[in-house]
């Protein structure tokens, strides 16, 4: 019998309202994979992240987690949303955000402060800690996401389109700071997006799904060196062809 | 053209209408068991200040309309919040909701009465009744109505239920809340004169009828314009409440 690897779809089945949304999904992801998801929409993308963050529970088969059913959220898997207008408490303050997290996990109030000041200086927002979420821009809303993501030290991320609504530039930068945030923490990461140039950046493996009902029809591994550059990384032959390979891939779907 | 501020221009109207009616009760000699010149009115009322009775008066009907509003307002968004948050409870209580929401406060006045006999309890069980419902409404479609993309951020840092409630539900509900609280006491004071004017002896509406049954037409408009000026006061300091608390955030993410 092989190993059990760190995450583990199980013949998993999703039925929402009637209709299949996904339909016996196997897959395995290994401690330290940094797992791109991309498809046309209505592909399941999002069904499978909030199966694996345990906000959805499966029709059929099982999703595990280090061996374990996965049944309920989990402190060591992270959430990160796409919109961050509607994952930020706008009341509380920038830390007061992070602390959140920290107060969910019943850190005593003392050790608070540090582990704040740590995930917002990661993320580059130490000097907007008392602003509100309002007064940031996207990009540091989403920074914000990722800091109180880091501050429950989770062992897996998942990362739902985080930076689908940001402009091009911010989102380059996003990309890398993810990228080394990531490779420091040696974090597991389910990464969601319909950018087919986000996923071979970030990615050493790119699932494709294909919808109706949503299935994997590709698996692809990205053996582009790291760390990766938004100059040679792009510029690499093997970029451009698993860029073509996927473009290829999706237009079939969409056909 | 100069700039007319807007307190001036708001008070052309109502000022104009009491001139008019000066001069018109000055002019036919006004002797009436129902009507009241301007002037009569402001004397009255100036009496009923100097001897204290309508200052007495006022701090009854404003502990009635306030003990009621803090008793059914949080009854009211105590049950909101249940029913807001559990889908099993709101189905569970639908019915009784519906049929108990419809019966008007004041009929109760008889059966209040029965209860209790005149009084405080009495008009503030009547009040509570009334501020009961907008609140227990408002509250639940404004739980109910907190962005999704919330609780999900609830769910995925497993906040249990009380925390879910205080940290998540609550700060984002609270705008409408406030709203159904302002509602609330609106119709809390309405309640409580309608209760004094009806049946209690207590109270602005109380002596209100005093003035109506002894033939005292001027302390009697002295009255109802003292409650009209309490109603205005009392929507202005909630509406300068809600800006100063809600300003900016309240309008952010209310919206359902």
């Amino acid at each position: 019998m092989e190993a059990e690897p760190l995450i583990a779809f199980d013949r998993v089945s999703v039925t929402l309202g009637g209709l299949p949304v996904l339909t016996d999904i196997d897959l395995r992801i290994d401690a330290g994979d940094f797992v791109c998801v991309v498809g046309p929409s209505g592909c399941g993308k999002t069904t499978m992240l909030r199966l694996l963050g345990g906000l959805l529970e499966p029709t059929a088969g099982e999703v595990r987690y280090a061996g374990k059913r996965i049944t309920e959220p989990r402190a060591d898997i992270a959430v990160m949303f796409q919109d961050y207008g509607r994952a930020l408490l706008p009341w509380r303050t920038v830390a007061g955000n992070v602390s959140l997290a920290l107060e969910a996990l019943d850190v005593p109030k003392g050790e608070r402060p540090a582990r704040i000041a740590a995930a917002l200086a990661t993320v580059g927002l130490s000097a907007k800690a008392e602003k509100y979420p309002n007064q940031l821009s996207g990009g540091m809303q989403q920074r914000l996401q990722i800091a109180r993501c880091l501050a429950q030290e989770p062992k897996v991320l998942l990362m739902d389109e985080p930076f689908g609504a940001l402009d091009a530039m911010t989102r380059q930068t996003l990309q890398d700071e993810v990228l080394s945030i990531v490779s420091a923490s040696g974090a597991t990461v389910f990464f969601v997006t319909h950018d087919l140039e986000e996923a071979v950046y970030l990615g050493n493996r790119v699932i494709g799904l294909l919808p109706h009902p949503g299935r994997v029809a590709s698996d692809v591994a990205v053996a582009l060196p790291r760390p990766r550059n938004q100059l040679t990384t792009r510029e690499d032959p093997e970029f451009a062809r698993l860029r073509r390979q996927l473009f290829d891939f999706i237009k079939d779907a969409e056909a | 053209m100069k700039r007319v501020p807007a307190v001036l221009r708001g008070l052309a109207f109502p000022v104009a209408l009491i001139a008019i009616a000066q001069i018109a009760a000055m002019a036919v000699r006004l002797q009436s068991d129902t009507l009241a010149s301007p002037a009569a009115v402001l004397v009255a009322g100036a009496g009923a200040f100097a001897d204290g009775s309508i200052l007495v008066a006022t701090a009854q009907t404003l502990a009635n309309a306030f003990g009621g509003l803090a008793l059914g307002g949080i009854a009211g968004l105590i049950g909101g919040i249940l029913l807001g948050s559990s889908i099993v409870a709101d189905r569970l209580m639908e019915f009784s909701v519906e049929a108990l929401r419809p019966i008007p406060s004041v009929a109760l006045i008889p059966v209040a009465m029965l209860t209790f006999g005149f009084g405080f309890r009495m008009e503030v069980a009547i009040v509570s009744f009334a501020a009961f419902w907008p609140v227990l409404i408002l509250t639940r479609s404004a739980v109910g109505g907190v962005d999704a993309g919330l609780l999900d951020v609830a769910r995925v840092l497993r906040l249990g239920p009380f925390a879910r409630t205080v940290k998540i539900i609550l700060p984002a509900a609270l705008p409408r809340i406030f709203v159904a609280f302002r509602l609330a006491a609106g119709i809390a004071l309405t309640v409580a004169v309608t209760v004094e004017v009806s049946a209690n002896p207590l109270g602005l509406g109380y002596n209100m009828m005093l003035a109506e049954q002894s033939l005292h037409p001027d302390l009697m408009l002295a009255y109802l314009l003292w409650i009209g000026i309490m109603g205005w006061a009392l929507n202005l300091t909630i509406n300068g409440a809600q800006r100063r608390f809600f300003g900016r955030s309240a309008q952010a993410r209310t919206a359902p």
